[in-house]
């Protein structure tokens, strides 16, 4: 069974660099991508009532825009790549997300892009790049 | 608005008032003459007792109501409080339903419309006139409204209706007439409509007025004594900022201060608790010999029971039907698993922060002992119990923990500020969705309805607390009359829906994802 990596992708400089290497290691291998694009979200947070009645709304709208703005144009760019590509969408924390689609689609590699400064936030919070490392079920690929 | 550029308004506003305040007191005198007028009879129908006793016929609805519920589905707030801590936790939450509103959001945004005032204003009343035993009676209206909630936020999501463009419109009015027509009953239509106007009352009385009208005490007490309607213009001003101009900045600060608020409160109550633990014993002895003797407060037993009931009522609203508005937007394929969600509601709020409130003005000895009889002294008035700096409501409670931190009464005072704008917002929310239901949805109607609650923001901030707490006790208990009449009659779909869902969580059939 050929193996699959999943890309960690937002569409940012850095993204675009780890799918251009997770392309290149798929052809040397034969393996297939798995393209995904995580939501940043927490079951956790607050909403105001008018949040929560026009969430379900705003969920579909938000996933739309995500396929055609952001999936749709990077699976079509690769159409002729000769890499077999699929996408994940998801919402959820973004390490643990893209850990839980590497189980999800047996994948044997994750790729990320970094982002390069590290953010005041990044340094509070923890960067994805930092929390994939602990949470990630395979070797994960950081492209600077 | 920052709250710099609100600090400096309200010292604009200060300087305003200094130069006329004959004027404007005059202003805050005709407006408290005028609305105590209007809103009299309905306030004295509502409160009225039992021919020939002194026991509110509507406290008592409330009670019966909530014991009826706790019985009928078999104390279900016990039997099912661990797995209701289990959905919030998101433990039986699909993970492909990431993205939607889950049990936890749900849960705190209802809780941010009923934790407020009524948790620290609403308590010191009742202690201040009820006495300690007030709390005893508090505590257990509120582990009975726990079933109340239950029933009424199981119907809530079980009879919203979900929109083709994907939004949800729930509450007591959508059950009424759905849930009427489904079981055969008549008149359905009409509770809706009924509900529906005391909702909007309610929505501008308790969700507005007295938010208003408390946010301003707080304010005189820390920056000095100034005209209400200043306040109420200032504090209209920035819910319509949010209401109608959709400004989502301020909302989203708000809902993310307030539980914090919320925690802070209930840590501070338990660390002077902690200072005080030789106190705790003698505090709860207190309680328990007040709760059946009344130790000598104004209406003895009764005095405390009623208070007890009136302000547990108040706070988490179990029973009036705005819970089942706030929780019917959850995503849930199974309407019940909200009901167990909503019943930690009454908990959090009425068992665990009343509680906190009570305890704490009592062991700080804000309520003055006659210490020849060991009763409580009353006040000249013989109305309420007399307090160590004459101190009621809010400021009561701010005088008790100040005694012990004398930074909190600022904390405090910030906090109610922000405890009442998120009740404002929630409440305008139920209110709008009561105005909708009655005058259909449409960007005009709701325009006319949210300007009306910012009016109504300017008049409970100028008139005085007495009219303004008995209108606003008066419409949200209307609701209830509607609300529980209704859940009587709908109460089997639910006894129903819990069988088959305790029957499906034993064997195994619920799934649970972590």
């Amino acid at each position: 069974m050929p193996s699959k990596i999943v890309v960690g992708f937002d569409g940012s400089e850095s993204a675009k660099r780890a799918l251009d290497f997770a392309v290149a290691q798929a052809k040397a291998k034969g393996a297939g991508i798995v393209i995904a694009h995580v939501l940043e979200w927490s079951p956790y947070s607050f909403l105001t009532p008018t949040e929560l009645e026009e969430r379900h709304k705003r969920r579909g709208e938000e996933l739309a825009r995500a396929e055609t703005a952001l999936l749709k144009p990077v699976v079509d760019s690769l159409k002729d790549s000769g890499v077999e590509v699929s996408t994940a969408l998801k919402y959820g924390h973004i390490a643990e997300t893209l850990a839980s689609v590497t189980k999800a689609e047996s994948a044997s590699q994750i790729v990320i892009g970094r982002t390069g400064h590290s953010s005041l936030s990044s340094r509070l919070f923890g960067s994805v790049a930092g929390s994939l490392a602990q949470a990630a079920p395979v070797p994960v690929t950081i492209v600077p | 608005m920052t709250r710099l550029t609100r600090s400096a308004a309200l010292g604009a506003v200060g300087m305003l008032a200094a130069s006329a305040p004959a004027f404007a007191q005059s202003i805050d005198e005709k407006v408290n003459e005028a609305f105590a007028n209007s809103t009299g009879w309905f306030v004295s129908f509502i409160f009225s007792p039992f021919p020939g006793t002194t026991f509110p016929w509507i406290v008592m609805w409330l009670v019966v109501a909530a014991t009826v519920f706790t019985l009928y589905f078999g104390f279900v707030q016990f039997r099912t409080f661990g797995h209701a801590i289990r959905l919030v936790r998101g433990d039986y939450s699909d993970p492909n339903d990431a993205g939607e509103v889950s049990h936890f959001q749900a849960l705190a945004t209802a809780l941010s419309g009923t934790v407020g005032l009524g948790n620290i204003a609403g308590v010191a009343v009742a202690v201040g006139i009820g006495g300690p035993g007030a709390t005893f009676w508090m505590i257990l209206a509120g582990l009975l409204g726990m079933a109340s909630k239950f029933t009424e936020c199981t119907l809530g999501v079980k009879y919203r209706n979900e929109y083709a463009d994907g939004t949800v419109s729930g509450g007591p009015m959508y059950y009424m007439t759905k849930g009427f027509a489904e079981r055969g009953l008549p008149g359905g239509r009409f509770l809706a409509i009924l509900f529906s106007i005391f909702c909007i009352l309610g929505a501008l009385g308790g969700g507005n007025m007295f938010q208003a009208n408390q946010a301003h005490a707080q304010l005189t007490n820390v920056v000095g004594d100034y005209p209400g309607w200043i306040t109420g213009v200032i504090f209209a001003g920035i819910v319509f900022a949010v209401i109608v101009g959709g400004l989502k900045s301020i909302a989203k600060v708000t809902e993310k201060v307030v539980p914090i608020m919320g925690v802070m409160y209930v840590a501070t109550a338990v660390v002077i608790l902690i200072m005080n633990a030789d106190m705790i014993g003698w505090a709860f002895g207190q309680i328990f010999a007040g709760a059946f003797t009344g130790l000598g407060v104004a209406g003895g037993m009764v005095g405390a029971l009623i208070q007890g009931f009136k302000r547990a009522a108040f706070s988490n609203e179990a029973g009036v039907g705005s819970a089942a508005i706030a929780h019917s937007a959850v995503r849930t394929k199974e309407p019940i698993t909200e009901g167990f969600v909503s019943l930690l509601e009454p908990f959090i709020d009425t068992v665990v922060i009343c509680t906190m409130t009570a305890l704490v003005i009592i062991i700080t000895q804000q309520l003055i002992i006659d210490e020849t009889t060991g009763l409580y002294m009353l006040n000249e008035a013989g109305t309420a119990i007399a307090t160590v700096d004459g101190n009621s409501g809010v400021a009561l409670t701010s005088a008790a923990f100040s005694s012990a931190f004398g930074w909190f009464q600022y904390v405090l005072a910030l906090a109610v500020i922000l405890f009442a704008f998120s009740t404002m917002i929630s409440w305008s929310y139920y209110g709008l969705k009561a105005w909708t239901y009655l005058f259909g949805e449409g960007k005009t109607t709701e325009l006319v309805f949210k300007v009306i609650f910012c009016i109504f923001v300017v008049i409970g901030a100028a008139a005085s607390l007495g009219p303004v707490i008995d209108f606003s006790d008066a419409a949200i208990f209307a609701m209830a009359v509607v609300n529980i009449f209704a859940l009587y009659f709908l109460m089997p779909i639910v006894r129903g829906e819990l069988g088959s869902y305790l029957d499906r969580l034993q064997s195994g059939k619920i799934k649970k994802y972590n």
